[in-house]
């Protein structure tokens, strides 16, 4: 039984159809990315998942419940957790707020300990915890995005695009973030427009073209894969 | 001289701090919503209205207040599940349903209480202390002590608690919240339920001095929204100096100028900060995110 199941998947902006069908699965444990050009429908899909965008057909099961129409923060509490395109970091608040918010549905959980392994992880988070998170720069406030959806202590890690806008060093940095959690045995669904990198690291792999998945593969099968080369690798 | 001067202090202190819970009973709601809510000059209406009558009925003054307050911040709830459920509906239309509550709720303390004023007796006598030689009356020194303890809570509430800070994160970035597993609607119910008991408290606070009837909600919440657009919309620091201010050159402007322009002062503070100064003495500054 998949982690996460979706079958038949479509969501609507207004009258507009944004997904046309999905069908996608990840186990416990996988690494899976999808990738994809710009409006592909890869972020529809994961707010989707988190249940912030309304599903008109199909079915999300997660360890086998259903969850279609479950609310979001119910999802979180079950162990999805999402960090969003953008970062979208509470600005105001400061980094140890940030933090203690990303643990809000979790009762009796030792808030000291999961702070400290954040801080272990990113510890640039550490010496800022007491400033605005608005006043990060982007490679901080993605890793306080990560760090926030950690702290909920994720079945199911959701990444939307957390290369976007990085310098290269800084990108490199952040997959090597995610290959560690992948070794602590956290299941990682990865939406990439940073193709290569993402299916290099991943298990498998699908590939959404305009609202639909048009490739799955083993990530290595896609990285070799003649048409996702030339349609997004630029090789 | 002093002895005036003192006298119009502690009338605009007064006034003031009963604006100042009116307008950071707005910026509750416009920080969680994005709305503002012209029904909040009824809630401070329905507790005092509603005080005047669970004590005639012959309930103790504390339980009275208890039992207006409960009231109101009924009223508060069921404003947020009529209004805010319409979904996509947009800011502008959900000001209108406010509006169309504030009606709806006069005209339900018209038709279930009465058309008369009423008043309270003082929570502690009616005797003026004297002070510098000016009279103050013991009900203003519980209308300023009350407004100070309910800022300090709100304080503690919103930086000290993670409720609290939940409540801001919604506040600034939605769609996070809802992604780390705050329910929104719980935020907004909440938000809603503390902004009517504000202005519940801030109406059984003022009802000794002025008295009440079904109307006193639409003046009251005015110059509460002036408070709030002075201080900044939707910043709490801004709410509680924006209503001191306004009160004091109401006071300050009835005495030394004319008491026939008193009100029309707060209204022209409103047209100078919107023409000179939008987001208000500490609002923020940041536009829209998109």
């Amino acid at each position: 039984m998949p982690l996460l199941e979706i079958t038949g998947l479509k969501s609507h902006y207004g009258r507009i159809e944004a997904l046309h069908g999905l069908d996608v699965a990840v186990e416990a444990g996988e690494l899976v990315a999808l990738v994809g050009a710009n409006g592909a429908g890869k972020t529809t899909l994961l707010r989707c998942i988190s249940g912030v965008q309304p599903v008109s057909a199909g079915r999300l099961r997660f360890e086998g419940r259903d969850i279609t129409r479950a609310r979001a923060d119910r999802r979180v509490k079950a162990g999805i957790c999402q960090v969003p395109e953008g970062r979208q970091v509470f600005g105001p608040l400061s980094v140890l707020d940030n933090l203690r918010l990303g643990a809000f549905r979790r009762k009796g959980a030792d808030p000291a300990a999961d702070l400290q392994r954040m801080y272990d992880l990113f510890p640039v988070l550490a010496d800022k915890r007491h400033q605005p998170a608005g006043t990060l720069s982007g490679g901080q406030q993605q890793m306080l995005a990560i760090a926030r959806a950690l702290m909920a202590d994720p079945r199911l890690l959701l990444l939307d695009e957390p290369s976007m806008g990085l310098a290269p060093l800084l990108v490199a940095e952040i997959f090597a973030v995610i290959q560690q959690l992948k070794g602590q045995g956290v299941t990682i669904f990865l939406v990439e427009q940073n193709a290569h990198a993402a299916l290099s690291i991943a298990d498998r792999g699908y590939v959404m073209e305009t609202g639909r998945v048009v490739l799955s593969d083993s990530g290595q099968a896609l990285v070799e894969n003649p048409r996702v080369r030339e349609a997004y690798l630029g090789l | 001289m002093l002895a005036e001067l003192v006298q119009f202090l502690f009338a605009g202190l007064t006034a003031g701090a009963i604006y100042a819970l009116v307008g950071l009973g707005f910026g509750l709601i416009y920080n969680a919503s994005h709305v503002i809510n012209f029904a909040q000059g009824e809630f401070v209406m329905l507790g005092g209205m509603t005080t005047v009558f669970a004590a005639a009925a012959g309930l103790p003054l504390a339980a009275a207040v208890a039992v207006a307050i409960l009231v109101t911040v009924a009223a508060g709830l069921a404003l947020e599940m009529v209004a805010v459920p319409t979904r996509n509906a947009s800011v502008v239309t959900l000001i209108i349903i406010t509006i169309g509550a504030s009606i709806s709720y006069r005209g339900a303390a018209q038709a279930f209480f009465d058309k008369q004023f009423h008043t309270l007796p003082s929570f502690s006598g009616e005797d003026p202390i004297d002070f510098l030689g000016a009279a103050i009356l013991p009900q203003t020194l519980w209308v300023l002590g009350i407004t100070v303890l309910i800022v300090i809570a709100l304080q503690l509430f919103f930086h000290r608690t993670l409720l609290g800070k939940a409540v801001l994160a919604t506040s600034h970035n939605r769609l996070a919240a809802r992604l780390v597993g705050i329910n929104v609607q719980l935020v907004l119910l909440l938000s809603f339920g503390l902004s009517a008991a504000l202005g519940a408290i801030a109406g059984v606070l003022i009802t000794p001095i002025t008295s009440t009837n079904f109307e006193v909600g639409i003046m009251l919440g005015l110059k509460g929204f002036c408070a709030a657009i002075l201080g900044g919309l939707g910043s709490g620091v801004g709410a509680v100096v924006g209503g001191l201010l306004v009160g004091l050159i109401e006071a300050f402007g009835a005495g030394y100028i004319s008491s026939e322009y008193k009100d029309a002062m707060a209204f022209g503070i409103i047209l100078l900060v919107l023409f000179f100064m939008p987001s208000g003495l500490f609002g923020k500054r940041t536009t829209e995110r998109v």
